[in-house]
């Protein structure tokens, strides 16, 4: 991990407009200190074995009782589980803080894998509204259909489906990635404060609306931009990024990614409180 | 919050009471204050059926006043002498319960305008459906509750729509209880999830142009803004199209007549809708599980987008 005391202030991120403003005050470093990494840990997470692989079939269980043997299954050392038949069942693999190689074989309901911080999660189904909610590391990929509020909050990790996505995508996101394989509904990025949002097929009204900071890529037509949402000039270093990033996520690997478009804050709402009537006016 | 459910067999029929009850159960922890199923059912096309209700059911949670039974039997005879006046011939006459009765009328009209305002004209008495292929059924409680209560599991048809309400705009009571007839137009009804906005501004409009509102449910006023569309020319999709604009607030709603089922998404996207559709299948719900609950195998669905409109023949 990049000790962050150490970083510059104008980061390569930063070059590429992924976030502009600089830290002060209150910054990440106050937070967390990476030379103190060791000392940090989460309350019952488990050393696991990838190598070791069982089943699990949540056919008859509840969430919470499907969500409780997952936990037994990692402090046995099982660092491969499958799910079978999770039959659209809400808030499944939700506060998995722990590193794990999770399949679920069909699709979830709402809240699917919640609040995670660490797992490599492949769904070869669907998922419901708000899937991988407040993930804070890790991978999710889905690889079929997702709900609305896809990857709503998360912090951090990478999250990908390979079909389209319902509204509100990435709402209040405030760091990771999320790839989009088909089309996304309206609001993609609404009040996204970090991050990263690329979209391959085409996106809804009010794209980016009220955003403060992060980018969003996107492939296809672009249905209308949100209150403050602008396009910027899509530079080497983000085409780069982007071949990189779809060929990690396994999607899109042969895009064009030269024609796509970027998309960032106006920040003219961003200091809204310092706008002058007129200058709201316009803003807006 | 309150969730809703429809499919569409496409060529076929099916026991189409019992997947609609499957469905809603599935749904039940969106809302159990009522529950009800628009069910379009095999008939021979002839007469009318007509599902109305003589008085409320006043049992446990319910907002209604209690009323004496004789006070149901009196309404059902002026019922049964104005549908004697207007010559409407009972054929057939199931009374489920004692505030909810179900008709078969030899009529022969194809205005029921008139007729219904004539029917409804009584005191306490309101038509909850009526249609050659349509009943709306709809009762306190959850759908296993209901379907039970009515015996729903073997009605077999070609499509259904149904709603588990939680009650949040108006009363715990039938009339407010949803499916709504697409009054007054035979077998058209309505399921809603969500809260318009505009509903008095609307209800006015379409009050002062003669249509009806039977409660002070604002997801009653779909079906009297289609109902009122199509009574100028508008065809289903036309007028459910007008709606996205015409409706203010958040909803995904269900339209159904005769022989087809439509979905309707606001332009916000901010309620729920997850569909499966297959040649000879249409299933849609407020969440998987419930179209779960009819195909339990692996399928791919997704949801619908923002401001789509979508519109499925039998």
């Amino acid at each position: 991990m990049a000790n962050l005391k150490t970083v510059s202030k104008k980061s390569k991120a930063q070059s590429m407009g992924m976030h502009t403003e600089v830290l002060t005050g209150r910054t990440q470093q106050k937070f967390f200190n990476p030379d103190e990494a060791e000392n940090f840990y989460y309350f019952g997470t488990y050393d696991v074995d990838f190598n070791k692989r069982t089943e699990l079939d949540v056919k008859d269980m509840t969430a919470p009782e499907a969500n409780k043997e997952i936990d037994n299954l990692m402090s046995q050392g099982y660092g491969t589980i499958v799910i079978k038949n999770p039959q659209g069942k809400h808030s499944l693999g939700v506060g998995i803080l722990n590193k794990l190689n999770l399949i679920f074989e069909g699709s979830l309901g709402y809240f699917g894998m919640g609040s995670c911080d660490g797992p490599i999660v492949r769904i070869n189904g669907r998922v419901g509204w708000s899937c991988a909610e407040n993930l804070m590391a890790g991978k999710v990929v889905i690889e079929k259909n997702a709900g609305s509020c896809f990857g709503a909050a998360i912090r951090g990790g990478d999250l990908i489906c390979k079909g389209s996505v319902g509204a509100r995508t990435g709402i209040d996101m405030k760091g990771g990635t999320i790839i989009i394989g088909g089309d996304a509904g309206a609001f993609t990025g609404f009040m996204m404060q970090r991050g990263r949002i690329i979209i391959l097929g085409d996106v809804g009204i009010n794209l980016g609306d009220s955003m403060y900071d992060g980018t969003i890529f996107v492939g296809g037509e672009i249905g209308s931009y949100g209150s403050d949402a602008v396009d910027s000039e899509l530079t080497s270093n983000d085409q780069d990024w982007l071949k990189r990033k779809l060929k990690v996520a396994e999607i899109g690997e042969n895009f064009d990614v030269s024609k796509m478009k970027k998309i960032v804050a106006g920040k003219k709402l961003w200091n809204y409180d310092n706008l002058e009537p007129t200058e709201k006016k316009g803003a807006i | 919050m309150c969730g809703i459910a429809g499919l569409i067999h496409r060529g076929k029929s099916s026991n189409v009471g019992s997947e609609l009850q499957g469905m809603l159960q599935a749904l039940k922890h969106r809302g159990e204050d009522s529950t009800g199923y628009a069910l379009y059912g095999d008939t021979d096309g002839k007469n009318f059926i007509m599902r109305f209700k003589v008085g409320e059911n006043v049992g446990e949670g319910s907002s209604s006043v209690m009323e004496d039974v004789s006070v149901y039997d009196e309404r059902k005879k002026i019922v049964d002498q104005t549908l004697a006046e207007m010559g409407a011939k009972i054929v057939k006459e199931e009374r489920t319960l004692p505030y909810s009765l179900r008709y078969e009328i030899d009529y022969d009209t194809k205005d029921l305008l008139d007729f219904s305002q004539r029917i409804e004209s009584i005191p306490g008495v309101e038509i909850l459906s009526m249609g050659k292929s349509l009943e709306v059924i709809k009762d306190l409680g959850n759908a296993k509750m209901v379907c039970d209560r009515y015996s729903l599991d073997k009605v077999v048809g070609t499509h259904a729509i149904g709603h588990a309400r939680m009650a949040t705009e108006s009363g715990v009571d039938i009339k407010s209880a949803h499916p709504f007839w697409g009054y007054p137009f035979s077998d058209v009804s309505v399921v809603h999830n969500g809260q318009l906005t505009n509903y008095w501004n609307n209800r006015r409009v379409l009050e002062n142009k003669g249509m009806r509102f039977m409660s002070e449910c604002d997801s009653e006023l779909i079906a009297v803004y289609i109902a009122e569309k199509m009574r100028h020319g508008a065809t289903l999709e036309e007028g459910m199209k007008e709606s996205l604009t015409g409706l203010d607030g958040v909803f995904t709603y269900f339209v159904a007549t005769k022989d087809s089922l439509g979905m309707a998404k606001d332009t916000m996207a901010a309620k729920p809708l997850v569909l499966y559709e297959s040649d000879d299948l249409v299933a849609m719900g407020s969440e998987e599980i419930a179209i779960r609950s009819v195909l339990p195998q692996e399928i791919d669905t997704y949801d619908p987008f923002d401001g789509e409109v979508k519109v499925w023949q039998i």
